[in-house]
């Protein structure tokens, strides 16, 4: 035992020691991998970044109120009188003076114009309490200030004033029957509100001539009283509504768009690894080639087949490695936090998220480098360890 | 007689090219005695080369029977071949082929990388080795930075550390000059007379085999007397890089376009 892996480590050495002298064809491996590990690095990153901001919305002791059958806000209506019921369930927080921790809001979309762009963008709108708080603890005015209750006032996520040039502070948008002032930027750390225009609920009611909420969100006294409030409204004859954990909410908001771009992700990253495992082949087969009467002295001497495939094999992967890394690590430094909105499909609005390249898709990429070059090095390897010793001195 | 270390009893060596059987060697039997220095001479093709191929375990005769020691290689797979040259053989290339980005040292210890030997005592071995072919000053140097005769020691200095029972030289001096392969042949000779090496070596250069104890001639796959050679195929007394029809780092003759070797 100890000796083959005398011989390996003696063989790998060799070979990896005789890289420097082929690095423009051993290159072609490691930028290969690099391409196809950064793509799909940053592809699922977008990925995770969009499920991050929508899965990171809410607490487990928040939940949120639907219609029954309604699968998002936008197709929800809680009448008034179905808010205050849902407000007077068992589990519901309550706050000092005992009233329900609750919020029931309006949620509508409106078109936001982009300088550069002529297709539609629209953005939520949230009507909402000006003690939204309550409700939100992690909602805060980071400039200006809170909107006035009544008025058409307009405060901005910081992920929209990210994304729209044309909002800024002191300017005006379009909600519902004219423009509105933006008096204030917020944040709701990092969530997807952050891609919200909120207003008070009073003034878009009247401003969109609406009568009824389309949700209420609720914090509960604590996670484990989700089910007993769940059941309080399920069984409630006047009610036909769905509740749900907010997290829960947010992370189905993001199932299909997140699907998509894992499916695109390993798409381009399969189609993109075929070629470099091809170009890996091709690098190690003339490697091979370049050592093939090394590799015959090293038989002669009495060195097993063993340790030549498994040294190409070694060779194959520490350059498979190299070229994840390379491409992961470019993958980071471009893409991690790189902010962008794109439209959620499940509720027809944009949503600004930031691109998270994660310890868990860089170990991805990095498998699936050495998983190429496992492929690209092995034809290599066999080949090594059957060349016909007596010919293979000959080449020289 | 002293005990033959090398016995071939009809032994035969076939290759087939395309829908051709070409039989190099032809019912060969041949003692070999240990301690002996054998030259091994013939014109190009004539299976010098592949019967010490035979000899040294890097082939397999296609009949007949071939044993070197008490093992019988004509018996043996390729996997207990590997292991028996690593055990019993040292060889010597024409070209010395040492590995590049090596150094001398580490080159030398290349064949105890096979032995349960620990690292020093490796290192220690590869010291008397060097030594022995007068290399010791260039242990740390590359073969890139050695002249071809320190080459050609180096690679004899690898042949010998692990105390093999064999040494099998291919035209050992085949791409040196005169002066530098005397100097190499002056070694060998040092390592069978002081050292009671067993040393089978091709050479087409008839000075070269002076240095040996004996010398056989082959010819179209048989040993023959040297007086039987037809006239244009006995050997030419000069060195191989004297000959004008030899390509001597190619090892061709540009007469025939063969290689040394079938």
């Amino acid at each position: 035992m100890a000796n083959t892996l005398n011989q390996i480590g003696a063989v790998t050495a060799l070979n990896v020691r005789s890289i420097p002298s082929r690095l423009g064809t051993s290159l072609v491996i490691v930028i290969g991998i690099a391409g196809v590990v950064g793509v799909l690095v940053a592809l699922l990153s977008m990925g995770a970044g969009f499920a991050a901001t929508l899965g990171g919305t809410g607490t487990e002791e928040r939940t949120i109120v639907l219609r029954g059958g309604s699968v998002d806000e936008l197709s929800s209506v809680i009448t008034r009188e179905q808010s205050q019921i849902i407000g007077d369930a068992p589990g519901v927080a309550r706050d000092a003076d005992g009233k329900p921790v609750m919020v029931a809001e309006f949620y509508l979309l409106t078109d936001v114009a982009k300088p550069d762009s002529t297709s539609p963008n629209n953005v939520v709108v949230r009507g909402t309490q000006s003690d939204v708080a309550r409700v939100r603890p992690e909602f805060g005015i980071v400039e200006g200030r809170m909107f006035e209750s009544g008025v058409r006032e307009v405060i901005i996520g910081t992920g929209v004033a990210r994304q729209f040039e044309t909002l800024q502070l002191g300017g005006t948008v379009d909600v519902r029957d004219g423009a509105w002032n933006i008096v204030g930027i917020f944040e709701t750390g990092g969530d997807v509100h952050e891609s919200e225009l909120w207003v008070d609920a009073g003034a878009l009611e009247t401003a969109s001539r609406r009568s009824a909420f389309n949700s209420v969100t609720l914090q509960l006294e604590s996670a484990d009283a989700f089910q007993t409030f769940k059941d309080a409204l399920t069984t409630d004859p006047r009610l036909v509504v769905n509740p749900q954990r907010q997290t829960d909410y947010y992370a189905s908001r993001s199932e299909q768009l997140h699907m998509l771009i894992r499916i695109l992700g390993y798409t381009v990253a399969v189609i993109m690894g075929i070629g470099a495992v091809f170009g890996a082949l091709n690098v190690m087969y003339a490697a091979v080639a370049t050592r093939t009467v090394e590799i015959a002295t090293l038989r002669a001497l009495g060195f097993g087949g063993l340790p030549v495939v498994i040294s190409v094999m070694i060779e194959s992967l520490l350059l498979a490695l190299a070229g994840g890394l390379v491409g992961a690590l470019g993958a980071y430094l471009f893409f991690n936090g790189f902010t962008v909105n794109t439209l959620n499909f499940q509720t027809f609005s944009q949503v600004a998220f930031a691109f998270q390249v994660t310890p868990e898709l860089i170990r991805q990429g990095i498998v699936w480098a050495l998983v190429m070059g496992l492929i690209g090095g092995l034809f290599p390897a066999v080949r090594a360890a059957r060349l016909p010793v007596v010919d293979a001195l000959r080449a020289g | 007689m002293t005990e033959a270390i090398v016995s071939l009893k009809g032994v035969t060596k076939s290759y087939t090219r395309g829908k051709q059987s070409v039989e190099v060697l032809q019912s060969l039997d041949l003692d070999i005695a240990s301690g002996d220095f054998l030259a091994l001479m013939g014109p190009s093709g004539s299976g010098k080369t592949t019967l010490l191929n035979l000899i040294g375990g890097l082939d397999t005769p296609s009949g007949g029977e071939l044993r070197v020691g008490d093992a019988r290689l004509d018996q043996m797979s390729s996997s207990q071949l590997t292991k028996w040259r690593a055990n019993h053989v040292g060889f010597v290339f024409q070209f010395y082929n040492l590995l590049p980005v090596l150094s001398a040292e580490r080159n030398v210890e290349l064949p105890l990388l096979l032995t349960s030997l620990s690292a020093a005592e490796r290192m220690k071995r590869v010291r008397i080795a060097l030594g022995v072919v007068g290399l010791a000053e260039r242990a740390k140097h590359k073969p890139g930075e050695l002249s071809g005769g320190q080459a050609q020691r180096v690679a004899i200095a690898r042949a010998i550390v692990a105390d093999p029972t064999l040494l099998v030289c291919d035209e050992p001096t085949g791409d040196l000059d005169r002066k530098t392969a005397d100097e190499i042949l002056g070694l060998l000779q040092i390592l069978n007379r002081e050292h009671g090496k067993t040393i089978i070596m091709v050479t087409h250069d008839p000075k070269a085999a002076e240095f040996a104890t004996h010398t056989l001639h082959l010819d179209k796959g048989r040993l023959v007397e040297a007086g039987e050679l037809e006239q244009d195929e006995r050997p030419v007394d000069v060195h191989p890089s004297e000959r004008p029809d030899m390509d001597v780092r190619a090892g061709r003759s540009a007469r025939d376009g063969s290689t040394g070797a079938p």
